[in-house]
C-alpha cells in the first residue's frame, strides 16, 4: 500500500473514533506545551543573565573595599564594608601619566533614600558619582544632561533620575528643571532639595541591579552633605571605583599595577581591598540565576516524563484498537495485505496521534511562552525564549514516542493469523 | 487451474495433534464450478483456507495457476491472495466505517494500480449497486452486502473466487439470488469457483459436488444439469437480485 493511502486509512481509523483518538492526543498535548514552556522559560532567565553581563559596560575592572581573600571573593561583595577606598584613590588612578590604558574612572558612593516629587514618592538608590560615569558604564542621558565638571566642582545640587524614578515621580511631563526633595538618615530626618537636570536613557535590570531605578547626583555633593561617610582620616569614602580599560589585552597589567598603587597609598601589608574584573561580577550573578535555571530545567524533565506517560497511553489505546479491529486485520490480510502493510498501517496511526498531538503542543507552547514573556508571575519577573532546538527536541521525541509505543502493538497487529483473525467475534 | 496433491493439515490442540484433513487429491479445472459439502467438522473450511493461500498444508503440494503455492512463504502468499483469489464470506466482513466504493477499492490499495475509483465504481455498477455507492454495510441490506462483498473480489479479476457458505446469512430468496450471480460470474466471465456450503439447494448450481469426511474427499459427482438460472445474458448481473426488497 501507497504511503499515501496508508496516512489516509490511518487518518479516516482516527476519525471514526474522535474523542478516543483526541483524549489519547490530550497527553502529548499537554506534555509537548509543558517541554517547550518552560525550556522557553529557562533559556529565557539564561539570556537575561547573559544580556546584563553586556549591560554592564565593557573592559570593566571594579576595585571594591574589603579584605584580601581572593579565594572568597562573595564574601568582598557582600561583607566588605571596611570603606578603606577614597575619592583620591580614584584620581590617582586617573593619572594618564601613570595609567596610559585607563580610558576612565568612575568612583561611586550608593545609598537608600526617599525621593518626594509633587504628590508622589518612592525609594530608591542614590548613587554619587562623578561625569566619567556615563562613559564608564556605558549609559548615557535620555534627556537633559548628565552631571558635569562644573557641578562637581561646586558641589551643586542636582541630580539625574532613572528612567522609571522619573515615571514614578513625574509620570509623562518632564521633570527636567523640576526639583526633588531627598530625605536620609534616621526616619528621613534630614532633607535637600535637589533640581532636576536630566533624566537617564531606559537600560533594565543589569548584573549590579536594576540600572532605571536609580538617582545620580555629583559625589562631591554627597560627601559634603553627608558627614557620616566621612573617615576617621578626615577624607572622603567611596563604596567602589568603576575603571574602564581600553584594551583588553591590559586588563592583567592593569589589575597588577592598580593594585600596587594602592598597597602604596594605603601603606598597608595585607590588601584592604579588591580588584574584581566584569567576569567575575558576572560570575557571582550567574551563580544566583543558576539555581532557579536548575529548577526550570528540573521541571522540563518532569514536563518529559509526562510526554512518556502520553506515549504509555497510545501503546495502551493501540493495543485495544488493534483487538476490536481484529477481523479488519484478517479481511485486509484475505485482501492481500501483508504483513508490513498492516504494521505500517499501525505505527501511522500512532505517529499521526503523536505528530498531531506534537504540533498541536508546539502551536500551545510557543503561544504560552510568547504570552509569558516579560510579566511578572510568582513575584519573579519571566524572561521565555523559545528556541528552534526546543521545538525540534519537542516534536521529534514526540515522534520517537510513537514510534517506540507504536511499534509492539503494530507488530502484534501483523503477527495475526489470518483465519483466527476473519473468525474473531 | 488447481491441484492439490496428497494434502494432509494437522492442527495442534495443546500437544495432541488433530488431523484435520488426511489425504486430498482434488484437481480444478479452469471455468469449474465447484460446491464442497461435508458435515461439521469435515475440513471444508480449512480445505476452502488452503485454497485461498490463507493457511499453509502440512504436507502435500499445492500447484494455483502452474504455481507451486505450497512452497511460499507468508508474505509471497499475500501477493498471491491479492492477485488470484478471491473471498465471499458467509459473514461478508466488510469494514464497518467505510462507503461501499472503498470497501471494493480495498484489494485495489494492496495492489498499485491507478484508476482504482473507476474500476471500484464499474464493479458496483455491474452488480446493480450504482445507487448504493456511499452507503456504509449498516445502510445495506444482507443481500447489498454480499453483492459488495462480490464486487469487491471481482475488482481485482481474480482467476478463482471462493466463498464460505455465501448464503449462510441470508434468506432463501436473496440466496438464491446471489447463486445465480455466480452462476452468471462462472458461465459468462469464465471465472472458476470454489463454494463451501451444506445446502444441497445451493450447491445444485454447480457442475460438480465433492463431499468430505472427517478430512477425505468420500464422493466427487459431476452434476450434469446445474440449475440454471431463467434471466437473459445482456442483463446486468445484480438484476438477478430484483426479488429482495433494499432498505434506503
Amino acid at each position: 500500500m501507497s504511503i499515501v493511502d496508508t496516512i489516509r486509512t490511518a487518518i479516516s481509523a482516527l476519525a471514526a473514533n474522535k474523542l478516543r483518538s483526541s483524549l489519547t492526543m490530550l497527553g502529548i498535548i499537554i506534555g509537548v506545551t509543558a517541554v517547550i514552556t518552560l525550556m522557553a522559560v529557562g533559556q529565557g532567565s539564561q539570556k537575561g543573565v547573559t544580556e546584563s553581563i553586556r549591560g554592564l559596560g565593557s573592559n570593566l575592572l571594579f576595585i571594591r573595599p574589603g579584605q584580601s581573600q581572593a579565594s572568597n571573593v562573595e564574601a568582598a561583595v557582600y561583607g566588605g564594608q571596611a570603606l578603606t577606598l577614597v575619592d583620591t584613590d580614584a584620581e590617582a588612578i586617573s593619572d594618564p601619566e601613570k595609567f596610559p590604558y585607563v580610558e576612565g574612572v568612575a568612583p561611586q558612593i550608593d545609598f537608600e533614600g526617599a525621593l518626594i516629587a509633587g504628590g508622589q514618592n518612592t525609594r530608591t538608590t542614590i548613587i554619587g558619582t562623578t561625569p566619567d560615569y556615563q562613559y564608564v558604564r556605558d549609559f548615557y542621558v535620555g534627556r537633559g544632561q548628565f552631571i558635569s565638571d562644573d557641578d562637581v566642582s561646586r558641589k551643586g545640587l542636582v541630580a539625574v533620575l532613572g528612567h522609571r524614578v522619573a515615571q514614578t515621580l513625574f509620570g509623562d511631563s518632564d521633570p527636567v528643571g523640576k526639583s526633588v526633595r531627598l530625605a536620609v538618615g534616621p526616619g528621613g530626618m534630614i532633607t535637600f532639595n535637589f533640581r532636576v537636570i536630566g533624566v537617564m536613557e531606559p537600560k533594565g535590570a543589569t548584573a549590579t541591579g536594576d540600572e532605571d531605578d536609580l538617582m545620580f547626583i555629583p559625589l562631591p555633593t554627597m560627601q559634603a552633605r553627608i558627614p557620616i561617610l566621612r573617615n576617621p582620616q578626615g577624607l572622603s569614602n567611596v563604596f567602589q571605583i568603576s575603571v574602564k580599560v581600553r584594551d583588553r589585552d591590559d586588563f592583567d597589567r592593569a589589575e597588577k599595577e592598580i593594585a600596587v598603587l594602592l598597597r602604596e597609598r594605603h601603606n598597608v601589608d595585607k590588601d584592604d581591598f579588591v580588584i574584581l574584573s566584569q567576569t567575575e561580577v558576572a560570575n557571582l550573578k550567574a551563580a544566583e540565576t543558576e539555581i532557579s535555571q536548575t529548577l526550570w530545567a528540573a521541571m522540563a524533565a518532569i514536563a518529559g516524563i509526562s510526554l512518556a506517560v502520553g506515549g504509555i497511553g497510545i501503546m495502551n489505546i493501540m493495543l485495544v484498537s488493534v483487538t476490536e479491529r481484529t477481523r479488519e486485520i484478517g479481511v485486509r490480510k484475505a485482501m492481500g495485505a501483508t504483513r508490513g502493510d498492516i504494521l505500517r498501517q499501525f505505527l501511522v496511526e500512532a505517529l499521526m496521534v503523536t505528530m498531531t498531538g506534537g504540533g498541536i503542543g508546539v502551536v500551545l507552547g510557543v503561544t504560552l511562552s510568547m504570552l509569558a514573556d516579560g510579566r511578572t508571575i510568582l513575584e519573579q519577573s519571566v524572561r521565555a525564549e523559545v528556541s528552534a532546538v526546543a521545538i525540534i527536541l519537542a516534536f521529534g521525541v514526540s515522534v520517537v514516542i510513537g514510534l517506540f509505543f507504536g511499534i509492539y502493538p503494530a507488530f502484534n497487529a501483523s503477527r495475526l493469523n489470518p483465519i483466527e483473525a476473519l473468525h474473531h467475534e | 487451474m488447481v491441484k492439490l496433491t496428497d494434502i494432509t493439515k494437522v492442527y495442534r490442540a495443546g500437544d495432541v495433534p488433530v488431523p484435520a484433513l488426511r489425504g486430498i487429491n482434488l484437481e480444478i479445472q479452469e471455468g469449474e464450478f465447484l460446491a464442497i459439502m461435508g458435515p461439521s467438522g469435515s475440513g471444508k473450511s480449512t480445505l476452502l483456507n488452503i485454497l485461498g493461500c490463507l493457511d499453509n498444508p502440512t504436507s502435500g503440494t499445492y500447484e494455483l495457476d502452474g504455481l507451486k503455492v505450497s512452497a511460499l512463504d507468508e508474505e509471497q502468499l499475500a501477493v498471491i491472495r491479492n492477485r488470484k483469489v478471491g473471498f465471499v464470506f458467509q459473514s461478508f466482513n466488510l469494514l464497518r466505517r467505510l462507503p461501499a466504493v472503498e470497501q471494493v477499492e480495498l484489494p485495489l490499495l494492496y495492489r498499485k494500480v491507478a484508476n482504482r475509483r473507476r474500476l471500484a465504481l464499474q464493479a458496483l455498477v455491474d452488480l446493480g449497486l450504482g445507487d448504493r455507492l456511499a452507503h456504509r454495510p449498516v445502510q445495506l441490506s444482507g443481500g447489498e452486502q454480499q453483492r459488495v462483498a462480490i464486487a469487491r473480489c471481482l475488482v481485482t479479476n481474480p482467476a478463482l473466487i471462493l466463498a464460505d457458505e455465501p448464503t449462510g446469512a441470508l434468506d432463501t430468496a436473496t440466496g438464491h439470488d446471489i447463486m445465480r450471480i455466480f452462476q452468471r460470474l462462472n458461465v459468462e466471465r469464465g471465472i472458476t469457483i470454489a463454494l463451501v456450503t451444506h445446502e444441497r439447494e445451493v450447491a445444485a448450481y454447480a457442475h460438480r459436488t465433492v463431499h468430505l469426511q472427517d478430512g477425505q474427499i468420500v464422493s466427487d459427482e459431476a452434476n450434469s444439469s446445474p440449475k440454471r438460472s431463467s434471466t437473459a445474458a445482456e442483463r446486468p448481473l445484480g438484476s438477478d437480485a430484483g426479488s429482495e426488497a433494499s432498505t434506503p
